[in-house]
């Protein structure tokens, strides 16, 4: 099954920039580019620039768990990290560092510890295969999350650090509804084009080969843990920017961001969305913003987490791609795998 | 990796083991004898400086001891169930909390405590039954929608518990026949008068202990000395080969899913009466099982029982020892163990 | 192609985005928003405040200012984050102009840092009782009718010291703010009275298992002062219990309150006797308090006396209603008149007068209580003392009090 689907990747090489042209994606962005002038203040930023941030950390973990078959639950722990940085070496009102380093500096500090510590993560996760990685990175991200809130010294413990400020650049505070939520499009845009792009590179086809048959890969000379290593480093960067993005949103970072739920939370966009499309981490993050948003005017907010649950369930079990694959369904296609085989289909059981 | 090099490397280093055997005996007559001169001597001044007290370091020792009871317990079902069928069970914790809730309706009503375990047992076991046949068998080999599964149902539970029970902490009674604390026959210090202080220990903690202990012993008996337990065993080894062995696999899996189920919900009715039983438990004792498991090793029972017993010690000597970074000390065993043996101390090599 | 499906669909979900936001109708009625823990392990408390601030606006008839009242609610699970996002919700979405909650401490310092980008408006404390909330850097549109967690322990530390004769005290308190406000405020007292608190232990948030820390609390301390709340204070009375634990225990204001008292099991001679301090009392004989119990009692799913969180709900809404009334519920000015009625209030609550100090928190009295059981066998807290009018620093002199320093696990000292 491997070699077929390597040949059909194979076919595909080099397609990248016209899978990025399209009169989809034109409208697409059209859309999302003209929002802000029908959408009102609220729902620019705390629909649209909050989904934006949330299929950012999905959209990493649907990287690796996509085209490298790692599902990790530590997502939100690396977003969060860059959040920290942005916390103590940036402003904050919480009285303790807060050093306010300028933006330029610390931001792109933020996105590389970030990414570092993701590579530290997979380092420690490409040690074992499949389905353990899950147990490790949700073991790992609780760790992450008491450490936090047990140290005083360095992450301000429980209460977390306030008064986090996004930067005032070209006469413009980008945390104001308008800016920030073209501040978060571009931001997704290009980490969305990054993805597919690189899913056609040279890298991006190894590693789907190295999803579907580690072995052989290894035995044909490449270095398999480097390119997982590498997969996380690159997921990295996009949680650790979305990271940034969220810091500003929240104007604060406490451990209770980083605990199990919203670990688990980012797992659940990313399913519902569907894990077989760059798009889908940011479809799943609209529909559960707008659910967890109201929820409460609906159903009443006491029984929101059945509702998201089974609504997680039915997703996994109806249709293991998710809304993207609900959506194909409606209308099957004889050439539906052409995006190469899903991560649940692959040889995670290797 | 592959069992050659293994046994090449058993030839090379025979000589070198047995000497290393014997020297890892004279360690362990060594610390055993220090453990009993802790336990019995009077301990002098320094030292009750560097750790507090005897009662202190003692009562920790022996509630790490009775907590990696309660731990084995939960962990030995994960484990099975794990080995077995690569399932990662996220719905584990929710077992544990449904049980103790079964146990402390069906002991308030009936008065017996021993129904409510044996209830808590039967119930969960007979839901893990369900869960089984119902939903897993119909994602066989597709581990990953299997383990997002369990994650569903998980949140799900969780959300329908509270929705039953509440926020409010239940406490199962223990009869009275288990309650009370007894004097063990070591004395922690001498009263001015010259009287002797004993240590005064809660008796039902020891049954807890007990109880783990002979239950452990029972899954060893049922693993090697029948005929179900050999085809588990064999099922672990080479899940296929058994299937192709002619063996009803489905009903191997049905009867470790039980038991794994089942022994979830009888911890929860012990542990609740040891602690208390209230929303959050689940996700705690999930992960107190994730930790155990990834250390001892996955798939091992006996694996279980040691990881079991360094977390549960090494979290209770942090409580009192380290309080603040206490909750860290069972991650970082983890992240240790996984970076200098990613298959756990008893595990297969992956 | 594949392709323009997907991003179809996508398109067709964001056009969703676009739908509700329309125009939001301006109704005649007054919308109050009232934040509370309506999901996660807190709903039972969110549920109880909702009652508080239900009782306050049905016994101005639904009406403030002329018009109807309309509840919205929004819903946190007691993080931070989720408070501001529901905050945000509240006044942006649903553009309600006054607002009653956090009930969390670290929520409620959240929610402040919040009410400083909206200064048109109003928002009044639920139950948070975090010291910072309004001490440190305060915000102007953010009122605490109700008291923080230092106050709440007035008149306990002298109390031990003086009438019950303990002059050591080992404390066991839950590793976070809230915990460090209350020994703080117990500790202040019971230091400056001559005690002395060789051993603290600060234990993890969700532990569950104490019988360690319990047998590492000194064997010659006089009693035990015990702040923690709900699961954690059950779990930490029963295991002292069963490890025959001797020294007599003092509680924090929500270590013996009425989610502990009511909690299935046998924990009921460990209690009785225990003196506690907080902003109720269950027992407390005054005409106001009872018309207050009655009142609440009406509202579904009641508790048999209402949590200290009904009380404090109920204490900041009534504020809010009164101050509507006074300015004939006309905001049109941003709501500046309402908040100048709202500084200036001095109103007769069922636990004696509340008025504010130049930071907007409460000047209120306290009540010192001891656990006692009631006739039909429950437990109740039975009022010992009042300490009339607890200001937030707590009598002493402010710039003293500054020089305190933050709460914190090392703060205050005295071993």
């Amino acid at each position: 099954m491997s070699l077929v689907e390597t040949q059909r990747t194979e076919k595909l090489r080099g397609s990248g920039w016209r899978e990025l042209v399209t009169p989809a994606h034109g409208l697409l962005l059209l859309f999302l580019l003209v929002y802000p002038a029908m959408a009102s203040d609220f729902f620019l930023t705390q629909i649209g620039g909050y989904s934006l941030i949330l299929g950012m950390i999905a959209l990493s973990l649907m990287l690796l768990a996509g085209y490298g078959g790692m599902v990790s639950l530590a997502q939100i722990t690396i977003a969060g990290a860059a959040a920290y940085v942005i916390a103590i070496f940036g402003e904050n009102n919480s009285g303790v560092h807060g050093f306010a380093w300028p933006w330029w500096v610390i931001t792109p500090m933020a996105i590389l510890f970030a990414s570092v510590l993701s590579a530290a993560f997979g380092w420690v996760a490409v040690r074992t295969e499949g389905i353990y990685t899950i147990m490790i990175t949700l073991a790992i991200a609780t760790a992450c999350f008491y450490f936090t809130q047990q140290n005083y010294a360095l992450f301000n413990g429980f209460p977390g650090y306030s008064g986090l400020r996004a930067p005032e650049v070209f006469g413009l505070y980008w945390r104001d509804p308008v800016p920030f939520y073209y501040l978060c499009l571009a931001n997704a845009v290009v980490a969305y084009a990054a993805v597919l792009y690189g899913a056609r590179s040279t890298f991006g086809l190894t590693l789907q080969a190295v999803r579907d048959n580690p072995r052989r890969m290894r035995a044909i000379g490449y270095n398999v843990t480097a390119h997982k290593v590498f997969a996380w480093w690159l997921s990295g960067l996009i949680a650790g920017a979305a990271g940034v993005l969220l810091a500003w949103f929240n104007g604060r970072i406490s451990p209770g961001s980083i605990a199990v739920g919203p670990a688990i939370n980012i797992l659940i966009i990313a399913i519902i969305g569907g894990l077989r499309h760059p798009v889908g981490p940011f479809i799943g993050a609209v529909v559960v913003v707008l659910i967890q948003t109201f929820a409460i005017d609906l159903v009443g907010a006491e029984r929101f987490n059945t509702l998201i649950g089974l609504f997680f369930l039915a997703v996994v079990f109806l249709s293991p791609d998710g809304i993207l694959g609900l959506w194909e369904r409606v209308k099957p296609r004889p050439d539906r795998d052409a995006w190469g085989p899903g991560p649940e289909r692959s040889g995670v059981r290797e | 990796m592959s069992d050659a090099s293994n046994t090449n490397r058993d030839d090379l280093f025979r000589g070198a083991r047995a000497s290393r055997r014997q020297a890892w005996g004279v360690v362990a007559l060594l610390v055993a004898a220090l453990l009993l001169w802790l336990v019995f001597a009077q301990w002098p001044d320094w030292l009750d400086a560097i750790l507090i007290s005897k009662k202190a370091f003692l009562s920790a020792i022996l509630n790490g001891l009775t907590l990696a009871g309660l731990y084995f317990l939960v962990a030995s079902g994960f484990t099975l169930v794990f080995g077995l069928m690569r399932n990662v069970n996220l719905a584990h914790g929710s077992l544990y909390l449904l049980g103790a809730y079964v146990g402390y309706e069906v002991a308030d009503r009936t008065g017996f405590w021993l129904l409510g375990v044996a209830a808590g047992f039967v119930i969960m076991a007979v839901i893990g039954l369900v869960m089984q046949v119902v939903v897993f068998r119909r994602l066989e080999g597709d581990d990953l929608r299997q383990t997002l599964v369990t994650i569903g149902i998980s949140i799900v539970a969780a959300d329908l518990m509270l929705a039953v029970w509440g926020g409010t902490t239940y406490q199962i009674l223990v009869p009275e026949w288990l309650t009370g604390a007894i004097k063990l026959p070591v004395i922690t210090a001498y009263r001015s008068n010259g009287a002797a202080v004993y240590l005064v220990y809660p008796y039902y903690r020891l049954v807890v202990l007990a109880i783990a202990v002979v239950i452990g012993i029972g899954l060893w008996l049922m693993l090697n000395r029948t005929r179900i337990g050999m085809m588990i065993r064999a099922g672990v080894d080479d899940r296929d080969m058994l299937a192709a062995s002619g063996k009803n696999v489905h009903l191997v899996f049905a009867a470790v899913f039980a038991i794994g189920a089942g022994l979830a919900g009888f911890a929860g009715v012990v542990g609740g009466s040891a602690l208390s039983v209230a929303p959050g438990e689940d996700v705690r004792y999930l992960l107190a099982s994730l930790v155990v498991v990834i250390v001892g090793g996955m798939g091992s029972v006996t694996g279980a029982a040691i990881g079991a017993l360094i977390i549960g010690l090494a979290e209770q000597i942090g409580l009192v020892y380290f309080p603040t970074y206490g909750v860290v000390i069972t991650f970082v065993i983890m992240v240790v163990t996984l970076s200098v043996r990613p298959q756990g101390i008893m595990g297969k090599s992956l | 192609m594949s392709m323009t499906r997907r991003t179809m669909l996508a398109l067709a979900v964001a056009t969703g985005l676009t739908a509700p936001a329309i125009s939001i109708a301006q109704a005649e009625s007054m919308k109050i928003g009232v934040l509370a823990t309506f999901e996660g392990a807190f709903t039972v408390l969110g549920e109880d405040s909702e009652r508080g601030a239900l009782t306050a606006v049905q016994e101005f008839g639904g009406k403030a200012g002329g018009n109807d009242i309309e509840i919205i609610r929004g819903s946190s699970d007691a993080s931070p984050d989720s408070a501001v996002r529901a905050a945000r919700k509240l006044v942006e979405q649903d553009g309600v102009k006054i607002l009653v909650g956090p009930l969390s401490g670290d929520e409620g310092i959240a929610v402040k840092e919040y009410a400083k980008t909206q200064p048109d408006v109003t928002f009044l404390n639920g139950s948070s009782a975090a010291q910072d909330t309004t001490f440190r850097d305060p915000a102007e549109n953010f009122f605490r009718f109700s008291t923080d967690g230092a106050q709440w322990m007035a008149g306990l530390g002298t109390y031990a010291y003086n009438d019950k004769g303990y002059k050591t005290v080992a404390t066991v308190a839950e590793d976070y703010s809230f915990p460090y406000t209350q020994v703080f405020g117990f500790m202040a007292e019971f230091c400056k009275a001559g005690g002395k608190v060789p051993s603290k232990s600060w234990v993890p948030i969700g532990n569950k298992d104490y019988s360690s820390v319990i047998a590492a609390i000194p064997d010659d301390v006089d009693a035990i002062y015990v702040a923690l709340g709900g699961a954690d204070a059950v779990n930490f009375l029963s295991q002292y219990q069963q490890a025959g634990g001797q020294a007599p225990l003092i509680g924090g204001s929500i270590t013996v309150d009425q989610t502990v008292l009511t909690a299935k099991g046998r924990l009921h001679d460990i209690l009785v006797g225990t003196p506690a301090a907080g902003p109720t009392a269950d027992t407390n004989d005054s005409p106001e308090w009872k018309a207050f119990v009655e009142a609440y009692k009406k509202q579904d799913g009641a508790f048999p006396s209402p949590s200290l969180f009904a009380h404090a709900y109920y204490v900041n809404m009534k504020a809010a209603l009164l101050a509507l009334d006074e300015v004939k519920g006309d905001l049109s000015d941003g709501g500046k008149k309402f908040r100048e009625v709202l500084s200036n209030l001095s109103f007769e609550t069922p636990t004696g007068k509340v008025s504010l100090d130049k930071n907007r928190n409460a000047i209120a009295d306290m009540f010192l209580t001891e656990v006692s059981e009631a006739a039909d066998g429950t437990l109740l807290n039975k009022l010992i003392k009042v300490t009339p009018q607890v200001n937030q620093t707590l009598g002493i002199d402010e710039a003293d009090f500054r020089a305190l320093g933050k709460v914190s696990r090392d703060n205050p000292s005295c071993p």
